[in-house]
């Protein structure tokens, strides 16, 4: 009975989760938005200042949020051996690395759905534009995705949520820059056909990490 | 009076081709390993093992810590791959055909299994998705009365005792019907009321359920009691193996301390 | 193992030593004066080499880890974090030796430049690399989250080179290596040249370093035969 809805099964279990507890959603969200008042006090983001900073303060928030629910949702499975639940059950190993790897998306798209209408009055910058929320659904995804993959790793070394950033940051560089164009040039008022060089990047950063942790991910879990 | 049921009262879960695979029974053993090796780096932990059990038997599986019997039920329950050699369980060979396997598998450890941030019910639906249970609310219901989580159904795991959580894992460990139950070291740190209902289940599902099971255990006794064969291991190595009739009550702890020097 | 003295590795040692201290010269006799930079351009030849030899290095890498994946055998393992020690000596080589170059030629220690900037992040994954195989308790684990990761990492690496690059020519402020100078062909013969000398350096200390972890693999080994008994 479906992949699918054994990926659905996992994602909802997540969510159950989170919703008894609400313990990683509102840490993210509280993180996030600290986050964006030390930049503001630290880079001095007024007028036009902030409209240019803006899209790189927002996605480094996102980034630095994303690994503290990354990590939260891997150790989760890790506490009273969960991890042998979900290998116990005759289910495809890539059925999990997606179930996981959604349930991170939606949470941290849970955060951004907060996170973007605060930026924007804070920074007088319009950011609800489809545009740029089209940037924000392709990057988040493909951070979750290879956020996964990194952080199944990481919850499996001594220093476990330490790991994370240092694995994770140098490989999404690129998916950081072209979000961050993006989002820059839709900001300033350019049309979806001129990012479309940035959201070509994203796309293709995407497949390839889904393809790459697909190939992979079984290795990463099972012994 | 708890309500007795067991696997076979059950409707027939398996298909038609399934169940001729074994009910013309050329199914010689449920549990087959042939030359079994697992190595981490230089260590050996499992060193050749060759092991046979057949469909219903009750197997204690001793041994001192390090002697490899955690490492041979993960083997077997397909959540560590061999080095070398091959097993077959429920007829269903772990190199070729593992998800086959699964199903008809079920692991209990002294790690519950269960996630804390969900209520009992949740726990069990969760598994039964995973495993495809037909009819899972009745089979759930019917699960948490046995072991006695019924009244406790919708509050959070981690409100639960150890000995309540045992019995929850012991739930999820059947939820699926399985005809090969492994056990490791599920005694561990569990209250009176929780070890009784974990052997009289272990008894109904051997006796009548046909099960088979393999379970490990440090404590001579419990795995005496139930065990209808007993498997001895040693720095990876099976070193006794014989039915538990054949050893007399007073002289097994000397053997054992024998075998394992 | 083999006893006895390892004459492949000698002659791969003498061969290295040999070409390195040719390159040496050809870049400090034989390469003419750059124009515009001056001596300081010298530079080139080693900073570009040791980029593309720690790139290479990423490269074997990847391969071994898809290798050691696929198969399980440990000398993959082995040849993967012994192409990131090399590797690593390399990269580090490219980064330091940039600013260098940098400095009096543009005024500035570091530039954003794309090929500089890839150095750097190479370095900070082959770094991750080294602090993940520590980090882990299981050997065999070690060995298979840094396959994973040497996989991973080095797919994002053409990726970051086309951000980089992309962006760099939305803000160029500064003249990228290669286009700023004036090429002869004695400069290319020179590059390549060392080019070849640096590899093959690489592959003498690959060796050794797979030798060396051979080595000790083999003595764990015994200790453990040893203690059983």
């Amino acid at each position: 009975m479906g992949f699918a809805r054994k990926v659905l099964t996992i994602v909802r279990k997540d969510i159950a989760a989170e919703l008894h507890t609400r313990e990683m959603v509102s840490a993210m969200l509280v993180f996030a938005l600290l986050s964006l008042f030390v930049f503001s006090f630290a880079l001095d983001l007024q007028g036009n200042v902030a409209e240019a900073a803006a899209p790189g303060v927002l996605w480094a928030t996102v980034a630095f949020a994303g690994m503290l629910g990354l990590s939260r949702s891997l150790a989760r499975e890790q506490l009273s051996g969960c991890l042998d639940g979900l290998l116990l059950a005759p289910v495809d190993r890539s059925a999990i690395f997606f179930g996981k790897a959604i349930g991170n998306l939606v949470f941290m798209a849970v955060v951004e759905v907060a996170l973007l209408p605060l930026a924007a009055a804070l920074f007088d910058v319009p950011l609800l534009r489809p545009g740029i929320l089209l940037v924000f659904v392709i990057g988040t995804g493909g951070y979750a995705a290879v956020g996964t993959l990194l952080a199944a790793i990481a919850v499996n070394t001594r220093a476990r949520e330490v790991m994370l950033p240092i694995l994770l940051l140098p490989l999404a560089v690129p998916l950081l820059i072209a979000a961050v164009r993006a989002t820059a040039l839709l900001v300033e008022g350019g049309a979806l056909a001129e990012a479309e060089g940035w959201l070509q990047l994203l796309v293709v950063y995407d497949l390839v990490i889904v393809a790459v942790s697909l190939l992979t991910f079984g290795c990463v879990v099972e012994e | 009076m708890p309500r007795r049921w067991s696997l076979r009262s059950s409707p027939p879960l398996l298909p038609r081709r399934e169940r001729g695979l074994w009910g013309e029974g050329q199914l010689a053993y449920m549990i087959e390993t042939l030359a079994l090796r697992k190595s981490f780096g230089p260590r050996a932990a499992l060193d050749g093992i060759d092991l046979r059990v057949e469909a219903g038997e009750f197997v204690a599986l001793l041994g001192p810590n390090g002697a490899g019997k955690t490492t041979l039920l993960r083997i077997l329950a397909t959540l560590t791959r061999p080095t070398s050699g091959s097993a077959r369980v429920a007829g269903a060979d772990l190199a070729k055909a593992c998800q086959e396997a699964r199903r008809r598998i079920g692991f209990l450890s002294h790690r519950t299994l269960l996630y804390d941030d969900l209520t009992a019910e949740q726990n069990l639906e969760f598994y039964a998705r995973m495993y495809d249970v037909p009819g899972a609310a009745t089979r759930i219901g019917e699960l948490l009365e046995r072991v006695g989580l019924t009244a406790r159904r919708a509050e959070l795991v981690r409100t639960f005792s150890r000995g309540m959580q045992q019995r929850l894992a012991l739930a999820r460990t059947l939820v699926h019907r399985p005809t090969v139950l492994l056990l490791d070291e599920p005694y561990g740190g569990l209250d009176p009321l929780a070890t009784r209902v974990l052997s009289d289940l272990l008894a109904e599902l051997a006796g009548e359920g046909g099960a088979t099971v393999v379970l490990t255990t440090h404590d001579l006794g419990q795995g005496l009691a139930l065990a209808g064969r007993v498997v001895v291991l040693s720095r990876g190595r099976i070193v006794h193996d014989a039915p538990s009739r054949e050893l007399e009550a007073g002289s097994f702890p000397a053997l054992y301390e024998r075998l394992t020097a | 193992m083999r006893r006895g003295m390892d004459v492949a590795g000698l002659a791969l040692a003498l061969a290295s030593a040999a070409l390195v201290l040719v390159a040496l010269l050809m870049a400090f006799l034989y390469a003419p004066r750059e124009a515009t930079m001056g001596e300081v351009q010298r530079i080139f030849y080693f900073h570009v080499p040791s980029a593309w030899v720690g790139f290479l290095g990423f490269f074997v890498t990847f391969l071994a880890g898809i290798a050691y994946l696929a198969r399980g055998k440990r000398i993959y393992d082995i040849i993967a974090l012994s192409s990131v020690e090399v590797g690593l000596t390399f990269i580090c080589m490219a980064v330091l030796t940039g600013p260098f170059w940098a400095r009096p030629v543009w005024g500035t220690y570091w530039t954003w430049e794309p090929r500089l900037t890839i150095s750097a992040i190479q370095l900070l994954v082959y770094i991750a690399y080294i602090m993940l195989r520590s980090a882990s308790d299981n050997p065999g684990a070690g060995a298979r989250f840094a396959a994973v990761y040497g996989i991973v990492a080095f797919v994002t690496v053409p990726l970051s080179w086309f951000a980089i690059r992309w962006w760099r020519t939305i803000h160029p402020d500064i003249l990228t290596g290669g286009e700023g100078m004036a090429t002869t062909p004695r400069m290319t013969q020179t590059l390549m040249f060392t080019l070849l000398a640096f590899t093959l350096f690489y592959v003498t200390l690959v060796r050794q370093r797979v030798r060396i972890e051979r080595a000790a693999d083999e003595v764990a080994r015994l200790r453990t035969e040893a203690g059983g008994r």
